[in-house]
């Protein structure tokens, strides 16, 4: 019996035979993540039903020595799911309980297979929500969202998912089911919490997540203002900042990302917009329809030519609805296209979108270009037609010039999609050695084999060499001297 | 000569950590010079020291060689307000960064503290509840390992998830991991109009107050054995706003609205000489965990709204333990923890001051990693570390 089988053998007896696959047609299932083009088909998958379960499979991969990687929805945009060919994919998707709901705590506890709209409709009839709103938020699972750090349109106000999770249950790399951070707050010891969240599955696997509950608003307005190019559209945010008004969320979008949304879901965005904003101003009705009015105005003073404000839910879901759907609507003006992920400091903007279109029209490629402008994320669509020999890697030129262009203005190579396997190899352009050596410590501390999803975040494993309770040769500091 | 001899000097009476005298003392100008006397201080403990202002509690540290002192790595060294964030030396007090032009750092810090002291210590105040702890406004942070090595986490923009957050585990570490040297935060606008409204009402009308659509910057309280127990709740934003939302809330706690905070205001009690502690607890659990802690003879102050309080007494050293053990099993009742922040003189060492802690053994692996041969302050953290 190979290795694998004798893997597959022992994670069968402890789950079921149900639970293991390794048909390699089943198998192909989950070859890739949400970013397709990195395909690896894993040696076999394992669907546990239960934390324990779930520690059992890491427990017989730290046995075995086998690498393991954790997959939610597999919406991922980095490729931090991808599998690995030797490896165990453990998928969540059978953990998918919302296990207590408890308003008056603010406070949900939910398995990591529960998909994250799932908590916002439990929670709603008690008059709360779960706020971090990935715009893949119908599909894609908490734990996801916890490996991620997942953001979304509304965390200018309201932060990401590490501002909102309180405490975890996870498998270590070696298999041991721990439980860290708590339901109430600052909890002593490391933040571990805020470690593990956003760390791209490389210390453990989340079996259970606490989240914080927030209080739905009073009330929610939705404006949609046009411009006639991205510049104003610009000034407009900088204006709206700079008169302390803190929105709910400020997108912007492009001429051609409007294109394409008017395309494929008919918004019905005004005519011959160069740009346009969705400002969403949330919060008791006294001070959001003061704000709404400053907001409008500065909109207005910054040359929007027409300005639509919904007038209920269904006119506010038709304004986000160009929105949300603009990643895949460009489908239908390009046969191919990269979705970037980038960030720049809010003020830069104007600047380095005049650097995006030259660096795109030296290429000769197209770049769309739709923004959480509130906070300077960036989520360029590099468009292509791979029967076009030599467009697909103009494309990946421009795309990696993108994320040059973050580094360059003080910004970071991803907002919100993740590092897993496709920035790895950008991550030493924004940290030094010393810097990628000091996160991989941490990773040491949890994971000193590196079994927990190899390869995804950093370009080179730090090797953890010596275990602890050695003493380790002092470094010596350049310039330093020692007495 | 070397770095050590540059910077170091003989240690002062006042050079003390919780009873715990210190042989140097050291203030490093930069980064670079904190570095290399660090590399050069690698046969001796080390406590960090900022403001000074929570450096006299928590346990004492088992060894004290040599206090770094951050107050000359002081200063901002950018404020962008168009992106809302500073990058701040660590040594710069928190009272500049409450009144950068036009915004602010909305983090509470008491007196005198620092930047990196308040990361370090987790220090929060009122405003919590509306703008969340360091961790929430902590982008990105510059540090000194153990070893001697610059690392950085995080960056200058706050929507960034590239790499792990080191940010994170520094925060509320105790200066165990190694020195902060430089923070950024994000930053938020100077609210137009503030008002604050005061009322004698019990603890159990905090709920009322969260689930009103009033959205408060803070909801606080003050019990004490034998008084009217107080909540007071700060409302910021448009003048209008402002005075709607007020007239609202006095109306549901039947309380009079003012425009200043009352005197116990982010005043943790906090007797000289008697005993201190934070306590936490679930939203729903926070009236019994006060009512406990007032059963046994504690002032309770804090942020009911978020489940963060602070209690204390001047009490005599033979009932410590005994109040201790009581509040803590409160506490854990309630969801949370009760850590003993002072006690008396003589019964430190005979308290659990941080109390039991989930994933100890994660963390001490993390220690292990990062300091090895624990001279960053030993014993001052949970569990020993």
């Amino acid at each position: 019996m190979s290795g694998i089988d004798a893997l597959a053998a022992r994670i069968r007896a402890d789950l079921g035979p149900d639970q293991v696959l390794t048909d390699r047609q089943q198998l192909r299932t989950y070859e890739c993540d949400g970013l397709a083009h990195y395909k690896v088909i894993p040696a076999l998958v394992a669907l546990p039903r239960t934390a324990a379960q779930a520690a059992a499979v890491v427990r017989a991969c730290a046995a075995a020595g086998v690498p393991f990687v954790a997959r939610g929805s597999g919406t991922g945009l980095s490729g931090g799911a991808l599998p690995h060919a030797d490896g165990v994919l453990i998928v969540t998707s059978q953990l998918r309980d919302i296990l207590e709901m408890r308003p008056a705590d603010e406070r949900a506890v939910v398995q990591p297979g529960v998909i994250n709209l799932q908590v916002t409709q439990a929670a709603t009839p008690h008059g709360y929500y779960y706020a971090p709103d990935p715009s893949s938020q119908q599909i894609c699972s908490i734990g996801g969202n916890v490996a991620e750090n997942s953001g979304g349109a509304h965390c200018l106000k309201y932060g990401f998912t590490t501002n909102h999770v309180t405490a975890l249950e996870v498998v270590t790399p070696d298999g041991e089911l721990v439980r860290l951070g708590g339901a109430a707050p600052d909890v002593p010891g490391y933040d571990l919490v805020g470690a593990f969240v956003g760390s791209e599955g490389t210390l453990g696997v989340a079996t259970e997540v606490t989240v914080r509950l927030t209080r739905l608003p009073e009330t929610v307005r939705t404006l949609l203002a046009a411009f006639h190019g991205t510049d104003q559209a610009g000034a407009a945010t900088s204006a709206i900042i700079a008169a302390g008004v803190v929105p709910a969320a400020i997108e912007m979008m492009d001429a051609l990302s409007i294109e394409a949304a008017e395309a494929a879901v008919h918004c019905g965005y005004p005519a011959g917009a160069g740009a346009v904003l969705v400002v969403e101003l949330d919060g008791p009705s006294a001070e959001v329809d003061a704000q709404f009015d400053e907001v409008t105005a500065l909109c207005e003073k910054n040359g929007a030519f027409e300005i639509r404000v919904a007038a209920d839910d269904t006119e506010r879901q038709l304004i986000w609805r160009g929105r949300k759907s603009a990643f895949a609507a460009v489908g239908r003006i390009s046969p191919d296209y990269i979705v970037q992920d980038g960030v720049i400091p809010r003020t830069a903007l104007p600047e380095v979108l005049r650097r995006i279109t030259e660096v795109a029209s030296s290429q000769g490629v197209r770049v769309a270009n739709v923004f959480h402008a509130g906070d300077g994320n960036l989520h360029p669509l590099v468009l292509f037609d791979d029967r076009v020999p030599g467009e697909a890697e103009r494309a990946e030129t421009v795309s990696g010039a993108i994320l040059d262009l973050c580094i360059e203005y003080g910004g970071s190579i991803t907002g919100e999609h993740g590092v897993g396997v496709d920035k790895a190899r950008y991550m030493p352009r924004m940290f030094s050695d010393t810097d990628l050596d000091t996160m991989q410590l941490v990773r040491c501390a949890f994971d000193p084999d590196g079994l927990a999803n190899p390869g995804k975040v950093f370009p080179t494993p730090r090797l953890c060499g010596e275990r602890p309770g050695r003493r380790q040769g002092a470094f010596e500091h350049e310039g330093a001297e020692v007495f | 000569m070397s770095v050590l001899d540059d910077l170091a000097v003989k240690a002062g009476d006042d050079d003390v950590v919780c009873g715990m005298p210190a042989r140097f003392v050291a203030a490093p100008a930069s980064a670079r010079e904190a570095a290399a006397l660090i590399a050069a201080a690698r046969d001796l403990t080390v406590v960090i020291r900022g403001g000074g202002t929570r450096l006299q509690q928590g346990p004492p540290p088992r060894d004290l060689d040599l206090i770094i002192d951050t107050r000359r790595m002081a200063g901002v060294v950018e404020h962008a307000a168009g992106d809302l964030i500073t990058v701040v030396r660590a040594g710069t007090p928190m009272a500049e960064l409450h009144r950068l032009p036009g915004q602010q750092l909305a983090l509470d810090a008491p007196a005198g503290a620092t930047a990196g002291g308040t990361v370090a210590a987790n220090t929060s105040g009122p405003r919590r509840l509306r703008y969340g702890t360091a961790r929430d406004l902590l982008i990105g942070i510059t540090v000194v390992r153990p070893d001697g090595r610059i690392a950085k986490s995080g960056g200058k923009v706050v929507k960034n998830v590239a790499g792990y957050d080191l940010g994170k585990l520094y925060t509320g570490s105790f200066g165990t991991l190694g020195l902060i040297t430089e923070c950024v935060f994000r930053l938020h606008p100077v609210p137009v109009t503030t008002a604050v409204v005061r009322a004698t009402a019990a603890p159990t009308h905090v709920a009322a107050v969260l689930s009103a659509q009033l959205a408060p910057s803070a909801i606080e309280i003050n019990a004490a054995p034998g008084a009217e127990p107080e909540i007071a709740v700060l409302l910021e934003g448009t003048p209008a706003g402002v005075r709607d939302r007020a007239a609202t809330l006095a109306r549901l706690l039947g309380g009079d609205v003012t425009t200043e905070p009352p005197s116990w205001w982010d005043t943790p009690p906090d007797p000289p000489g008697g005993l201190a502690l934070k306590l936490t607890a679930t939203l729903s659990r926070v009236p019994d965990l006060v009512a406990a802690a007032v059963g046994a003879g504690l002032t309770v102050r804090g942020s009911a709204g978020t489940g963060v309080l602070y209690a204390g007494a001047p009490a005599g050293a033979d009932t410590v333990a005994e109040v201790v053990a009581s509040v803590r099993a409160a506490a854990t009742a309630a969801g949370g923890h009760a850590v003993v922040l002072s006690a008396p003189d003589g019964t430190r060492d005979g308290l659990d001051m941080w109390g039991p802690v989930p994933g100890l053994d994660l963390m001490r692996r993390v220690k292990e990693r990062f300091d090895p041969d624990h001279r960053f302050a030993p014993g001052r953290f949970v569990g020993g570390i």
